[in-house]
């Protein structure tokens, strides 16, 4: 390759709201009821039913749009986006287009190369549609419309990013600030939160953009790592054999690690948008975006900077420990309750990540209770229970949510401290090993180690070490 | 017949005062049914059974003084654009010629409500597309005063039901002009309400901006009542209007002393029936002389309205209409490969040739590169209408002038060309497209003996002066009977026309 490329990248975010309701009409959002158990004849498209806006979506959707510097929309009106499909009762979405809620807004990421802003175009506020189930063995499809008129926004990005690594920073700035907010869990996986990426390359220094492709499917942050290395190969190899990019929507098939076309521009539906006549457009008021910004919670960047005054926290351990909405409000919650920043923050970062990781977990699913994470927390610094205890104790609570105290009482595992008991096994140990003890007079300090390890062994792990420790010197 | 020769008032009155059951005003509303039905074809669905089973319950609730309105018991029809749970509706088209709504309407249920009994769905022009009701899957109905001729459209099934005395009211919808030129045609006395009074909830969508139901009735005192009846603010609906009053009948005074009537010089040009001409005409000389202060002016812009109107409302219907694809209710072809042939092939099946007409040019309307040149250009026309009539208003109560430029035309004439059947629209369309609230009501009939209607125009939430001049002008005029006795023979309508010639 003779020629240096520069990919441009800009993303569509389809974020879906953690409301109750859905955003026309009040059937529940939950996930997972039985197929067409949350409809109604609004979102079944049923004749005659007319849609009324649910005013939860309207602030969340300007709660995004502050903490990410936007401009809101103070007259915003809803669009019909017309196109014949099952899984959209209507047959027409809709959804934002000449005048959506938020408007030129961006977010910082860090890069190698120091902070860098991605300005965002637009987000606009529309209806997620139904699924579709194939039953191959009735040779069918069924249509579930559960999901039909979950709220979505639409987060459009400008064409800001440069590679695969800042795609993934910005998702996961939009991700952590989504998640303060409380607006979604923002999981790719589960499909509350779909990237679709469109991607051009340029020769390094040109001026005009390339024509670019937009991929969809792309369901994790490996997926999209790969699918832009992936795309960015396959336009510059095009333009290398003299050939063109042709513009055209593509599906990645993260198994095949590799894409289709879906379809090209020439295919690309006519979606005659005009102004959704059902809805009366939305006035936003100054008080209204006063009383929305009012409520914002505290969001990461913000966090970052108490934590580290607060509770002397260094920047590093700050870091992971707000990387998840979830991981911060447990270290918040259980640090009130014990006021012990540095322990709980040294349980979450050290204990937590690592039996997250064993399981193939994110910080989104941890399930135990701040309570009993300051209850163990307070048991070992009490030292009524030693280190070794606690740790396996800590094991229970992150699995089973068990209480601390109850547990330790119920197993006996409580710290021996009774001198008399100590000194007696301690004197049997050093009976049992005499070439260790010839070991530690003859200067061997490792030897100490080994006693120490024998005698917490016969005490079933529950010896106090400093007294094991003190013992063991003074008998020597 | 003798209780369906009653306007809803009097009957009413009859069955609070326990000198008629609701079960006999029903059962009578069947039988003129019966009688007549069959050539007319006013409805889709005649509901005996379930007609008469509200009708004993509605009775029990009254003996009991449960019900006390003023309408409680009076049988009255409904469009069959109205969804109403249980009850097949259809729009007059294939494509839902099975569907049975899981829910009702709003203002079906507030009928309900108020104790109506409804005794069935009444033909209509396809998905309220015509102005004939001959578009109709179901078969055109007939003009009761002359079945030679069409009754109107888009609610001629409504409309000549209540000519016909197959029910003592009954509920149209009104997109611009369903249900006063129809009402003009054929002698009784329709209202389109402004824009979000009746809730348009379960009303199946044509032109979402446009579509009003209103009441259509004996005479202009059942059409106040029946507005108070369905009129509200529904939440379920977001362009329904949350009014300061809900009163339309204290409007009913025989006064017209001091009412600034406005006559647009516009609307007696070219193309007017000189026979409507004169009738209406002779309206207007009968309230100035109950004290009507009667001028002349320019409206504008009247020409404009037929091609805005046509775009938007083809526009909004091309859209409303594409949930009609036979994958969740309704029509589906029996035979086909694949989804999109089973859509190709449902909707060709399912849908008139009018519907398509107007599906093709709502959709073309909305396409890319067209979009500002046609849709927004005409969004634009609406607005200068709007304006046209602000001016208007600051000077007048009422406009009046016809509701339609001819009588009703004979089967078959107006189907074969279009443009000339949207142009009869030309004097009722601006009201929908500025939301503005109209009455129609009988004022004469011509040589052949068919009705010609006069229509009062309101500015917005001002139905109650339309009614006060609807109503003097009534006093004045009398009672307009039912088109029963009225019997066609092809040698007498013949006779006429060559008369005419």
């Amino acid at each position: 390759m003779s020629r240096q490329y520069e990919t441009v990248i800009g993303l569509e975010v389809h974020v879906e709201l953690a409301t109750k309701t859905k955003i026309f009409c009040s059937c529940s959002t939950e996930f997972g009821g039985a197929p067409n158990t949350h409809t109604c004849p609004v979102c079944t498209g049923m004749p005659g039913s007319l849609p009324v806006l649910n005013k939860k979506v309207v602030e969340y959707a300007m709660a995004v749009g502050l903490a990410t510097n936007c401009q809101i929309t103070r007259h915003c009106k809803f669009d019909r986006k017309n196109y014949f499909y099952p899984d959209n009762p209507q047959n027409y979405q809709i959804s934002q287009l000449y005048a959506p809620i938020c408007r030129n807004g961006y977010v910082e990421i860090e890069t190698e190369s120091g902070s860098k802003k991605i300005g965002i175009h637009e987000i606009h506020m529309e209806e997620d549609a139904g699924k579709l189930i194939h039953d191959e063995w009735e040779d069918c499809s069924l249509v579930d419309y559960n999901r039909s008129g979950v709220p979505l926004i639409e987060i459009v990005s400008e064409p800001d990013m440069r590679s695969a690594e800042e795609v993934i920073a910005y998702l996961d700035k939009l991700r952590l600030i989504i998640q303060y907010l409380g607006a979604s869990d923002c999981k790719l996986q589960e499909g509350s939160m779909r990237a679709d990426v469109n991607l051009s390359v340029r020769e390094v220094g040109a001026k005009e953009f390339g024509t670019r492709t937009e991929m969809k499917n792309l369901n994790s942050f490996k997926a999209i790592g790969r699918a832009i290395e992936g795309e960015r190969a396959r336009q510059i190899e095009l333009l290398e054999e003299g050939k063109q990019v042709i513009q055209e929507t593509r599906r990645w098939d993260d198994n095949k690690e590799a894409s289709h076309a879906m379809r090209s521009k020439e295919d690309a539906q006519d979606y005659r948008y005009f102004p959704e006549p059902d809805l009366v457009p939305v006035d936003i008021s100054e008080e209204w975006i006063e009383e929305v910004r009012s409520r914002q919670p505290e969001l990461r960047t913000e966090k970052l900077v108490r934590y580290k005054e607060e509770f002397d926290i260094p920047e590093y351990d700050a870091k992971i420990l707000t990387s998840s909405k979830q991981m911060a409000d447990l270290f918040e919650a259980a640090t009130a309750l014990c006021g012990k920043p540095k322990k709980v923050s040294n349980w979450l970062m050290v204990e937590t990540m690592r039996l997250l990781k064993e399981n193939g977990q994110e910080p989104e699913d941890l399930k135990f209770s701040p309570e009993h994470l300051a209850k163990l927390v307070e048991l070992a610094d009490a030292g009524t229970i030693n280190s070794t205890v606690a740790k396996e104790v800590f094991e229970h609570i992150f699995y089973d949510d068990i209480d601390p105290e109850a547990y330790v009482e119920e197993k006996g595992l409580k710290t021996v401290n009774d001198e008399g008991a100590l000194r007696e096994t301690i004197e049997r140990v050093i009976a049992a090993n005499p070439q260790s003890v010839a070991d530690y007079k003859g200067g061997k300090e490792k030897a100490l180690g080994f006693l120490v390890g024998q005698t917490m062994k016969e005490m079933k792990g529950k010896a106090n070490p400093g007294m094991v420790n003190q013992i063991l010197k003074e008998l020597l | 017949m003798e209780l369906m020769e009653l306007t809803a008032a009097e009957l009413g009155k009859k069955i609070q005062a326990r000198e008629v059951t609701a079960v006999e005003a029903a059962e009578a509303a069947l039988k003129q049914i019966k009688e007549r039905d069959k050539e007319l074809n006013c409805f889709v669905t005649v509901d005996e059974e379930g007609a008469l089973r509200r009708a004993a319950r509605v009775q029990e609730k009254i003996e009991k003084g449960e019900l006390t309105g003023p309408l409680a018991g009076v049988p009255i029809a409904v469009k069959d654009n109205i969804c109403t749970e249980g009850l097949r509706t259809t729009c007059a088209s294939k494509i839902l010629y099975n569907f049975e709504p899981p829910y009702s309407a709003e203002a079906a249920l507030r009928l309900e409500a108020a104790g109506m009994v409804m005794i069935g769905k009444t033909n209509m022009d396809e998905f309220a597309m015509g102005s004939t009701t001959e578009t109709s899957y179901f078969g055109p109905t007939r003009n009761p005063w002359n079945t030679e001729h069409v009754p109107g459209g888009s609610s001629g099934g409504s409309c000549a039901a209540v000519a016909a005395g197959e029910c003592s009211c009954a509920l149209g919808s009104d997109t611009g002009g369903s249900i006063r030129q129809p009402s003009s045609f054929c002698g009784v006395t329709g209202l389109k309400p402004t824009y979000g009074t009746v809730s348009r909830y379960g009303l199946i969508a044509y032109g979402s901006s446009l579509d009003q139901i209103g009441p259509i009735a004996r005479d202009v005192t059942d059409c106040a009542m029946l507005l108070e009846i369905i009129a509200s603010h529904d939440k379920k609906d977001s362009t329904s209007i949350q009014r300061e009053s809900y009163d339309f009948t204290s409007a009913l005074q025989n006064n017209a002393k001091g009412l600034r009537i406005g006559i647009p010089r516009d609307y007696f040009g070219e193309g007017l029936d000189p026979e409507v001409a004169s009738a209406v005409r002779k309206a207007a000389s009968v309230l100035k002389e109950q004290g009507a202060v009667v001028e002349e002016f320019d409206l504008s812009l009247v020409d404009y309205a037929i091609p805005a109107y046509y775009v938007i409302a083809a526009a909004e219907a091309s859209s409303n209409l594409a949930r009609f694809d036979g994958v969740k209710y309704g029509y589906r072809a029996e035979e086909y490969e694949g989804l999109h042939n089973m859509y190709k092939k449902s909707r060709s099946e399912g849908f008139g040739a009018e519907v398509k007409r107007r599906i093709m040019l709502g959709s073309f309307v909305l396409s890319s590169g067209y979009y500002d040149a046609y849709y927004l250009k005409a969004l634009r026309t609406k607005a200068l209408i709007r304006q046209a009539f602000d001016r208007a208003f600051e000077k007048y109560d009422v406009i009046l002038g016809p509701a339609a430029p001819t009588t009703a035309p004979r089967l078959g004439e107006s189907l074969s060309d279009p443009l000339k059947m949207y142009l009869g629209d030309i004097y009722t369309i601006s009201a929908n497209l500025a939301g503005l609230p109209g009455i129609c009501l009988p004022c004469g009939k011509d040589r052949k003996g068919l009705p010609v209607g006069l229509q009062l125009l309101g500015d917005c939430f001002q139905e109650k002066k339309i009614l006060q001049a609807a109503y003097a002008y009534e006093c004045v005029r009398g009672e307009f009977t039912l088109a029963g006795g009225v019997c066609s023979t092809r040698t007498e309508t013949e006779m006429e026309r060559s008369g005419r010639e």
